[in-house]
């Protein structure tokens, strides 16, 4: 990829936070969404998406987040996000993730639940 | 506005894989120099980008090419996206349900941006996208 991406994850209690770094497009929602499965094959089920260093996350990125958004749900478990650009935000709400998956300003606010 | 941006150019964009950020560069120099605020920006950005993925994936195009065009006028900036591809039927709007994977491409560039029209033959699609300057700060 022609721009730096990143996916870093930790445990934080029952918290799965997933920090992810660059332009989410479909090579960069697969590997986060690979990120995510190997947590949940582990039985983990509550994850933070934490996109502060994320400028942008196209039409194609956020299907694969709705994608790990339902499989949360099958494992009775959740799916927040945190630090959202505005832009992020808006492209969250118009594609209606915000009904389905709670939204913090923080990282800290967001394990805190 | 500085001189050196002209008032209408054109860039082509290779048809590959994260090729439309070559695009949303430019486009963020341009709209940076019209004085548009960060989050406006960022709005031309995505619709761009959802545009020029639209083309790359969805055109057939044999030309492994599209275009990309800025208009800056006085009151807002034009952004194109000409592929050479067979066309659709642009009337027909895909409905949009909650958690549907796909078809969001087309509601987020007409949230993001002020005016939104396809132009589509057996020849190719026109796309063609307004930003209002003064509504964006
Ligand atoms: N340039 C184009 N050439 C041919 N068909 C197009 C073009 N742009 C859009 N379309 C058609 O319009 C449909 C809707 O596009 P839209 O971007 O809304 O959804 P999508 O691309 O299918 O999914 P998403 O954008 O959510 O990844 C496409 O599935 C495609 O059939
Ligand atoms: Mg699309």
């Amino acid at each position: 990829m022609s721009e730096v991406f990143k996916v870093t994850a930790r445990q934080a209690g029952k918290f799965i936070v997933i920090a992810v770094e660059g332009y989410i497009n479909n090579l960069a929602g697969e590997k986060v969404l690979d990120e995510f499965n190997r947590w949940t094959a582990e039985g983990y089920r509550h994850f933070v998406l934490n996109l502060e260093k994320t400028q942008l996350v196209n039409s194609i990125g956020v299907s694969i987040l709705i994608e790990m958004i339902e499989k949360t749900q099958e494992l009775n478990g959740s799916m927040a996000f945190c630090c959202l650009l505005p832009i992020i935000a808006k492209t969250f709400k118009i594609m209606g993730l915000t009904q389905y998956a709670r939204v913090y300003e923080t990282e800290a606010e967001a394990i805190a639940g | 506005m500085s001189a050196n941006v002209p008032k209408r150019f054109e860039l082509e964009i290779p048809i590959a894989c994260d090729k439309e950020l070559e695009a949303t560069k430019v486009a963020e120099r341009v709209a940076q120099e019209m004085q548009f605020g960060p989050d406006c920006v960022a709005e031309i950005k995505l619709a761009l980008i959802e545009g020029i993925i639209n083309a790359f994936e969805h055109s057939g195009s044999a030309i492994q090419k599209v275009l990309v065009e800025f208009a800056i006028h006085d009151e807002e900036l034009e952004v194109v996206v000409q592929d050479f591809g067979q066309g659709f039927d642009a009337s027909s709007k895909p409905n949009v349900r909650p958690l549907q994977r796909r078809g969001y491409g087309r509601v987020l560039m007409e949230s993001l941006m002020d005016e939104v029209k396809y132009f589509t033959s057996p020849q190719g699609t026109r796309l063609v996208m307004k930003k209002r300057r003064p509504k964006c700060a």
